[in-house]
């Protein structure tokens, strides 16, 4: 067969979930920022820069999860099965988070208080899942005659524990970014004096990571520090420190749009590093992505949905950013 | 817990969850609609009642769909957490379905609602009339991708099974299953009607209240109208889907009828009320209407179909449960008949606005809608079993091998969160319907002519931005 169905959807739920790390991440990460908004009309600017629009990038979610099961339904089971418990946790965070953009407008003012705390709460919770996930996701499952072997509380090792830190960090930044692009006066001087030291954090987070996985997992070693893959590798650090750089430097100079998208290229060389490390398997260290492929039927069927409609629905979401367009100024809602 | 096994509270996990979940989407369906409907009267007629109504229902829309959303973020998950071996086996025909559930639906809805919401001084009225159709038509799009993949599980076809996996052969057959054109027409209809009585209860409440202002008049009025016209095409469409059920899932219909054997040469009569015993393999302390009940499913006064005996005891679905919740949806779908043509007698003797016995019943009737679709939901997922895709794979096969422990744990976690969370919410719907559509300062381009008084907030309210919450 001439079209390689399964690489090409492994080409686009990596997309979905890349979608969803950054556009969810810097939803999240407002929550995660919310203990140092202590303005109570400062806290409402903050939601309300995203309340028109995290609807649709939690969306990109329920897309990883419903293309996994169609074209890769093996790594779907092995994967959400072996970890219940984290994915458990992520959904009671994202209920919580979810509705809490709402109920905080609609509550009464004493019961302000305990949404926004959801909101914080629901935000570290579903992040820290996030990065849990990916960490036990590296660390790999075992698999026996098609089955996984794997304790209900195997995902959780001092390496999970780590990324689950390193993806909380990751989209506080994002958030970070996002607000001082967002908003003005205090609220964003307040932000951009938070900034740096969330920056040098990831960047301490992203160095650590790259240390701990070739070590703790000599086959990604092997992949990383082989040829030509090396030849890969080496512009991957290069590019961190000028990311790194770029938002130093777009933060110290009136900063507006520019911290935001210095870190997107961060988190996307992040990204970019962990899926090379797992290549080809969908489900490390052994599952393939052949191996727990849909039947072309199934994968060729949604492909051609995917192919017409992703291109309308980043057409219409991005027509919806710009409706949204601009700053959101403290003391005017939405809601 | 309870000594129950892993698969039964797998079940009762699946059950509770998509029991919260599913109300929100229906009445997301419902309103998605209705709003529709309001702003093009709106831009038609120009009248403020119009304007009032969307901006008030549209804050119970929001309020609601957050919580269908996330409700449905776990739905999206536990077929794998939870049922790992029938995403194994059949992810090929779910996957796909709600692949194109989530690229077709999911993100129209997400994509416009913002728009919808927080966008009336955004964008032109046009466009913004456009948002909330695209938003309305999600809505619909979402439940027929939802509802074939769903009938698929009850009328699987289209397939076939290729060393113990599930392979798509025709997805036209697949979505076009047998019992797909009826159970969408059958669950929309039904989320019309549960919105219906819904919106028609909160303007009985306002009416009792003594708050008589047009847009409480209007929409329950509306509502009414809708209920008039959609009850009985609900009875219609009922009949037509148990015939379908029949043919091919006859097994649900003996047990939703408690009909276990047919005596030679005689119609089979109708057991009204009863209680069927899965043991004894009786109906006990019936009572029935001779001949009737084969009238009914077979349109002949001699008609017979199969009982439950014909079936493998390990065949049969439990009757005692959904002789049961049938009965319930049906009783109250003809309730809801009922409250329709007290409205249109009262609207026939110019009396729909000062009948405080119609006004109550109105209000009692409120969430009946929702519990005749959980009613009618019940009977036909439990009347499904033991099967999870009928007549391939049983429930008991399709369960991730969890221990008892942990989906105890998990169930009784998710029941606190989700009895906090959708709790407080619903509270938060009921303070939103009772603050009513005047209760909220006039739509944000101020208009002059609204007769109600300008109050402080509303003048203080930038006029930039849409009517918020007073409080």
């Amino acid at each position: 067969m001439g079209i390689n169905l399964p690489l090409i959807w492994l080409l686009i739920i990596g997309f979905g979930v890349m979608m969803y790390v950054i556009t969810d991440g810097f939803d999240l990460g407002i929550g995660i920022l919310f203990p140092f908004v202590k303005d109570l009309s400062h806290r409402d600017a903050v939601v309300n820069t995203v309340a028109p629009v995290w609807d649709g990038n939690e969306t990109w979610l329920v897309l990883g999860g419903a293309a996994l099961m169609a074209a890769f339904p093996k790594a779907y089971a092995i994967l959400l099965s072996a970890f219940y418990v984290p994915v458990i946790l992520m959904l009671l965070g994202l209920i919580w988070r979810g509705v809490s953009f709402e109920f905080r407008f609609k509550a009464d003012e004493a019961h302000k208080p305990f949404w926004d705390r959801a909101f914080m709460g629901g935000s570290f919770l579903a992040a820290f899942c996030q990065g849990a996930i990916l960490g036990a996701f590296i660390n790999g499952i075992e698999i026996v005659n098609g089955h996984a072997v794997y304790g209900v509380m195997d995902w959780l090792t001092p390496f999970s524990v780590f990324t689950g830190l390193g993806v909380i960090v990751a989209y506080a930044l994002l958030g970070c970014t996002w607000l001082i692009f967002k908003t003005e006066g205090d609220l964003q001087k307040q932000m951009v004096h938070i900034a740096k030291p969330i920056t040098f954090a990831l960047l301490a987070a992203i160095a650590i990571t790259s240390v701990w996985t070739p070590l703790a997992h000599p086959a990604i070693a092997g992949r990383w520090f082989s040829q030509p893959n090396i030849w890969f590798f080496v512009p991957v650090p290069i590019l961190v420190a000028l990311a790194t750089y770029s938002i130093l430097r777009t933060l110290a100079n009136d900063p507006h749009a520019g911290p935001f998208i210095w870190s997107l290229l961060l988190i996307f060389l992040g990204y970019t590093g962990f899926v090379i490390s797992i290549w080809p398997n969908i489900v490390p260290p052994s599952l393939s992505i052949w191996a727990a492929a849909a039947p072309p039927e199934s994968m060729g069927f949604a492909l051609v949905g995917a192919l017409l409609i992703i291109p309308m629905i980043l057409g219409y979401s991005a027509w919806a950013y710009y409706v949204f367009r601009g700053k959101v100024k403290v003391g005017e809602g939405y809601h | 817990m309870f000594n129950l096994t892993a698969l039964e509270l797998a079940r009762i996990q699946f059950g509770f969850t998509i029991t919260f979940h599913i109300i929100f989407p229906a009445i997301t369906i419902g309103l998605g609609a209705y709003l529709a409907v309001l702003e093009a009267l709106w831009l038609k007629k120009q009248e403020v009642v119009y304007k009032t109504l969307y901006h008030f229902w549209s804050k119970i829309f929001a309020v609601n769909f957050a919580m269908g959303v996330v409700s449905g973020l776990v739905m999206a998950y536990q077929f794998g957490t939870n049922w790992s071996q029938y995403s194994e086996f059949a992810g090929s025909v779910t996957g796909p379905l709600l692949t194109y559930e989530v690229l077709t639906a999911f993100f129209l809805e997400a994509g416009f609602l913002g728009v919808m919401l927080f966008g009336w001084n955004k964008v032109g009225p046009r466009l913004h009339f456009f948002a909330t159709v695209m938003v309305a038509l999600g809505t619909l799009v979402s439940a027929t991708w939802i509802l074939a993949s769903n009938s698929w599980m009850q009328t699987p076809q289209g397939h076939e099974v290729i060393n113990g996996v599930v392979v798509p052969v025709d997805w036209l057959a697949i979505i076009f299953n047998p019992s797909f054109p009826y159970r969408l027409t059958h669950m929309v209809v039904a989320a019309f009607i549960s919105t219906a009585l819904l919106v028609a209860a909160s303007g009985a409440w306002h009416l009792l209240k003594g708050n008589r202002t047009p847009e409480v008049k209007k929409m329950f009025s509306m509502a009414l109208w809708m209920l008039l016209f959609a009850a009985p095409l609900q009875v219609f469409i009922g009949d037509l889907h148990g015939l379908n059920t029949l043919k091919h899932q006859p097994a649900k219909i003996a047990a939703m009828e408690g009909h276990w054997e047919n005596t030679p040469g005689e119609g089979v009569p109708l057991v009204l009320f009863g209680w069927p015993d899965m043991a004894t393999e009786t109906t006990r302390y019936k009572i029935e209407i001779p001949n009737l009940g084969g009238l009914i499913l077979t349109h002949d006064w001699h008609g017979q179909y199969p009982g439950l005996k014909e079936f493998a005891r390990e065949d049969r679905p439990n009757a005692t449960i959904v002789f049961w919740t049938f009965r319930v949806m049906v009783g109250l779908g003809f309730l809801m008949i009922l409250l329709a043509l007290c409205g249109a007698w009262s609207h026939w003797r110019q009396r729909a606005y000062e009948s405080r016995p119609l006004w109550r019943f109105a209000l009692l009737m409120g969430p009946s809608g929702l519990v005749a679709l959980l009613a009618g939901w019940y009977t036909t997922e439990i009347g499904r079993q033991p099967w999870v895709v009928y007549g391939l794979m049983r429930t008991a096969d399709a369960v991730s091998n969890h221990s008892a422990i942990t989906m105890s744990i998990s169930l009784v976690v998710l029941l606190l969160v989700y009895a906090a969370v959708f709790g407080t919410g619903t509270g938060y719907l009921l303070k939103l319907i009772g603050q009513g559509p005047d209760a909220h300062e006039p739509p944000p381009d101020g208009d002059a002519l609204d007769q109600r008084p300008a109050r402080p907030l509303s003048a203080a309210t930038p006029p930039t931005h849409p009517p918020s919450t007073t409080v």
